[in-house]
């Protein structure tokens, strides 16, 4: 079994040296080597909103640091329109209502001229009408449920369309195992609950019977799955290969896959297929009874590109840790801020309504060799990986989207919004214009 | 059409790739090489058959990732720096420059399980040979028929023989409907009968849904299929009785520590959780610290934590209770207060320290997997909580009863002042006692780290099911600890099945929550005069 994790006093090490240089940011980077002219001027700020404690803490911490990087990284390229940028990093701890507390600051004190953060749908859905309300910009990395489209949000992870409706299609496939028997498996909130409700209606269109999808939901934090995976075994013999959609949770990973594991399910019996298991969740875990179960993402660490490999040595650098994985909503952090600054380059100003109009069309290469554009619904073009787990914790890809995927906001699987789509550049300009009626829905997100 | 022509043409030109010159080998192995799965797989799949002499060691090679390809076609097998030629078994003398790993997917895993199956049957050992005709009940592909007859045709173990009996009933019914004789069918529809088990329910159903079967088929299949129902059904109570153990007992070790510092001594200790989080980090350091210094213990390091969790935790709580909750005794609301306030400092400083991602407790393989009792799986590690729960509760009745320590601190909780005069130093007996209940809360994090995941919020997601048993037992009794977390385990998971993981535990809640609004003082009160001050 391999060690994933370096000794306790090089870790602890570098935590606190990560610390300290995230308070002392202001100063780092004039200090750093410049490779164009330094920037002057008053500095445009850019707010973080991840939590730095509390549950989500587990996921958001990486993504504060990563901005912190990429922000330096562009301070030493001169910074945008010749100005700084500068950091401003709140921690919303983990509590919805405390996210829109901290948006709402950030907007109105701070003056943020754009906003990256959230991971949790739940936060932002609390935030966006702060954001609507005193129209600022919110980047958005994380994958989610879709059925939303506001102009103040820019979402660069995927929409339903671009990893649950492939990674299905992948293992209703011959080489996914053609699976005609479908466990969908999530924790009870808003994203299982929608993706779920998304794909049901999907299998169904594909031929699969009612009676041969099982969906079920548990509680956050579930630790205790024996009984959810013996209700999985058995619905594994009705003599169809079957396989698991996994729209779990966070923390309640770990103890599933543990129980798989002793209850003797491998993944050439029961595969499954996990929307929100990645690299650094694996870090958290044993992954010898997990090899060769699915994840369906739009980015993996392991896929070779010069990109991808100047991106990971520019993260080792930057945390001091050469363990560091990397992940998904990283990239999709990446790719958004990249499309701001050309977006604030190309309006010439930080003011909100001319970058976000100057953001669509813009186009920024990912870092696994394609190109991502940011289209008029404010979803982004993507390809969709299908990787496997492998003993060391990183993913190898066994399936790809031929091209890249456009982001659909509002899903054709749901009746209600089949006819909806979203598109912000004029003259719709409308996040949920009904292309039957032709009219806009105005001011209803959801 | 389209399809099989272009299969053709794939075909063609890989044929045609492997004749051309500088092309070095093409034998049985070079499609191993493949940069396409289903070639790969194929490829083993037809090597378990191909009489090759290295094919053995090819295949274990690649399922051990231990199988190199170079660019030009050549396969080794190299184990750090020693490298042999796969094909030939010769060691190389200099390792080859560009080798990579080939690669598995679940696709080549499945086909190399069933071939190594197939290599098995045929193996001079009767537990290998039990084991390829297992793999082959699971696999029933119709093309291991051939290999089946064979084996049975020479088998004289009488519990392999069975075994390949029930494996080849199971690969009869995979073929097509049309395909071998009626009777067959129906003998292999009776042999899957009386295996039982899911595996053969999973045939079954398909051969009595299938519209293509001859009917008699196909009634004795349905027949088949409820009466395997009927036993699973009936198995399935015990084995819910089992998973309701288990919780049980995971509830219990997460409470035992809180009936000490809450129940015995009457202190809101919110802090309690984060106790067994240090647990489970402690299991961690004793872990990360075995393999690098004694890598040969590795397997008992869990063992080796359970001493240290509890000093370390023990330790922690003497200082907890000297200096702080010393100074809040009967000021319920600031101790909650403070512990709660202390519970968060204890979750940063971890975060700080260890970062905020889960770390990887390893699982010793011997606490991993399951044994079947007749139609029960028991998961090891669930039975090794169990009877450590019930190990620890003993050792605290021990203490309770049977040491000075006990005796000073039933006595202290009974009456302070009157144990006060009779000589007993109690502002020690409060420390050591409030040391051993989160001493007892470092355990259950030893035994969590086994099902649980290792992060600074462990401790949060057992605070409130662990005050609920000792409320619901009745404070101030382990009997009633035990009683109640026996009582919501086993509740949460015969509900669990019928309404489901989210409504089972709103109902579990309501219904306590009605209980003590008839029995305030849980299911075993402690009766006395003394508790009522």
């Amino acid at each position: 079994m391999p060690v994933n994790l370096p000794p306790l006093s090089r870790r602890a090490f570098g935590r606190l040296a990560l610390a300290s240089s995230a308070a002392a940011v202001g100063g780092m980077w004039r200090a750093g080597p410049a490779r164009a002219a330094a920037p002057t001027g008053e500095p445009i700020k850019v707010g973080i909103l991840h939590s730095l404690s509390g549950t989500m803490a587990i996921s958001e911490t990486t993504l504060k640091d990563v901005m912190l990087m990429l922000i330096a990284e562009q301070n030493r390229r001169g910074g945008v329109l010749g100005r700084p940028l500068e950091p401003v990093v709140v921690d919303p701890a983990s509590n919805w209502p405390l996210f829109a507390e901290k948006a709402r600051q950030l907007l109105s004190v701070d003056r943020a001229a754009a906003v990256f953060g959230c991971w949790t749908s739940v936060s932002r859905k609390s935030v966006l009408p702060v954001f609507e309300e005193l129209n600022g910009i919110l980047f958005y990395p994380v994958q989610y449920e879709g059925q939303e489209c506001s102009r103040n949000i820019f979402y660069t992870g995927a929409a339903p369309n671009q990893q649950a409706i492939p990674a299905v299609d992948y293992l209703l496939s011959e080489d996914g195992g053609g699976a005609r028997r479908f466990a969908l498996i999530g924790t009870d909130y808003v994203y299982p609950r929608t993706t779920n409700q998304i794909l049901v209606n999907y299998l169904k269109a594909k031929g699969i019977a009612e009676s041969d999808i099982m969906v079920n939901y548990t509680p956050f934090g579930q630790s205790d799955w024996q009984t959810i995976v013996s209700q999985i075994k058995a619905f594994g013999s009705a003599g169809r290969k079957t396989a698991v959609v996994s729209t779990i949770n966070g923390d309640a990973n770990v103890p599933f896959y543990k129980e798989l594991g002793n209850q003797g399910i491998s993944a050439t019996d029961i595969p499954v297929m996990a929307f929100s298991v990645g690299e650094e969740e694996l870090a958290g875990m044993d992954t010898a009874p997990l090899v060769g179960q699915l994840a369906a993402w739009n980015y993996f660490e392991s896929i070779d590109t010069p990109a991808n490999t100047a991106f990971i040595r520019q993260w080792h650098d930057f945390t001091r840790n050469p363990k560091r994985t990397t992940n998904d909503p990283m990239e999709a952090h990446y790719i958004g801020f990249n499309m701001w600054v050309q977006a604030v380059t190309k309006a010439g100003t930080t003011d909100h309504d001319r970058v976000i109009d100057a953001m669509i069309g813009i186009r920024q290469p990912n870092l696994t060799g394609g190109v991502a554009e940011m289209l008029p619904d404010h979803h982004l073009t993507k390809p969709v990986y299908i990787g496997e787990i492998q003993e060391d914790g990183q993913f190898s890809v066994v399936w790809k989207t031929p091209g890249l995927v456009p982001g659909q906001a509002w899903s054709p699987w749901v009746p209600e919004t089949k006819d909806l789509i979203g598109d912000w550049s004029k003259p719709i300009s409308c996040g949920n214009y009904n292309k039957a009626t032709k009219t806009c829905l105005g001011h209803k997100h959801a | 059409m389209l399809k099989a022509r272009s299969a053709c043409l794939v075909a063609a030109l890989w044929l045609g790739g492997a004749l051309l010159p500088g092309v070095a080998h093409a034998d049985a192995f070079s499609g191993l090489s493949s940069a396409r799965p289903d070639e790969t797989a194929a490829t083993v799949s037809a090597l378990a058959g191909s009489g090759a002499p290295q094919a053995g060691a090819v295949l274990q090679a690649l399922g051990e990732r231990h199988l190199f390809t170079t660019p030009d076609g050549g396969l080794y097998i190299r184990h750090g720096e020693a490298c042999i030629d796969a094909r030939t078994g010769q060691p190389v003398a200099v390792v080859p420059d560009g080798l990579k790993p080939i690669r598995l997917n679940n696709r080549i895993r499945t086909a190399l399980a069933g071939a190594q199956a197939e290599m098995g049957l045929i193996a001079p050992q009767a537990d290998i040979r039990l084991k390829a005709a297992d793999a082959l009940y699971g696999r029933h592909d119709p093309a291991m028929l051939l290999a089946l007859d064979h084996a049975l045709s020479v088998e004289k173990d009488r519990t392999v023989r069975t075994r390949l009996m029930q494996a080849r009933a199971a690969t009869i019914l995979a073929q097509p409907p049309g395909q071998g004789a009626q009777d067959a069918r129906l003998e292999a529809v009776r042999s899957l009968a009386a295996a039982g088990g899911l595996e053969a329910r999973g045939i079954l159903a398909g051969v009595a849904r299938s519209d293509a079967e001859a009917l008699p088929v196909r009634h004795a299949a349905q027949a088949a299929v409820s009466s395997i129902d009927w036993h699973l059904r009936a198995w399935g109570v015990l084995q819910n009785a089992f998973y309701g153990l288990s919780y049980g007992s995971v509830l219990l070790l997460a409470a035992t520590g809180l009936a000490i510092t809450f129940g015995v001594m009457g202190v809101i200790n919110m802090a309690h959780g984060e106790m067994m989080m240090i647990g489970a980090y402690v299991t961690w350091m004793v872990q990360q610290g075995i393999r690098a210094t004694i890598p040969a213990l590795e397997p008992v390091a869990i063992l080796v934590a359970i001493p240290v969790a509890f000093a370390v935790c023990g330790a922690l709580g003497v200082l907890i209770e000297r200096g702080l909750i010393r100074f809040l005794y009967g000021r319920p609301l600031e101790t909650l207060l403070a512990t709660w306030g202390l519970s968060l400092i204890l979750q940063q400083a971890v975060r700080s320290i260890f970062g905020p991602t889960n770390i990887a407790v390893q699982t010793p393989a011997w606490l991993s997997g399951s044994v079947a009792v007749g139609g029960m799986d028991i998961t090891l590690n669930r039975l090794a909580i169990l009877v450590f729960a019930g190990l620890v509760l003993g050792g605290l009745m021990l203490v309770l009863r049977r040491t000075p320590l006990g005796l000073q601190m039933r006595a202290v909780t009974q009456n302070r002042r009157m144990a006060a005069l009779m000589g007993i130093r109690t502002p020690r007996v409060d420390a050591l006692a409030f040391g051993l209940g989160a001493g007892l809360a470092g355990l259950a994090g030893v035994a969590v780290s086994q099902i649980d995941n290792v992060s600074p919020n462990l401790g949060q997601s057992y605070i409130i099911d662990s005050f609920m048993v000792v409320v619901f037992g009745g404070v101030g009794n382990l009997w009633g600890t035990l009683a109640a977390a026996m009582a919501l385990g086993m509740g949460g998971k015969v509900l669990e099945p019928t309404i489901g993981a989210v409504s089972a535990k709103i109902a579990i809640l309501v219904l306590v929550i009605l209980y003590i609004q008839r029995h305030p003082r849980g299911m075993f009160p402690v009766r006395g005069r003394g508790v009522e001050s």
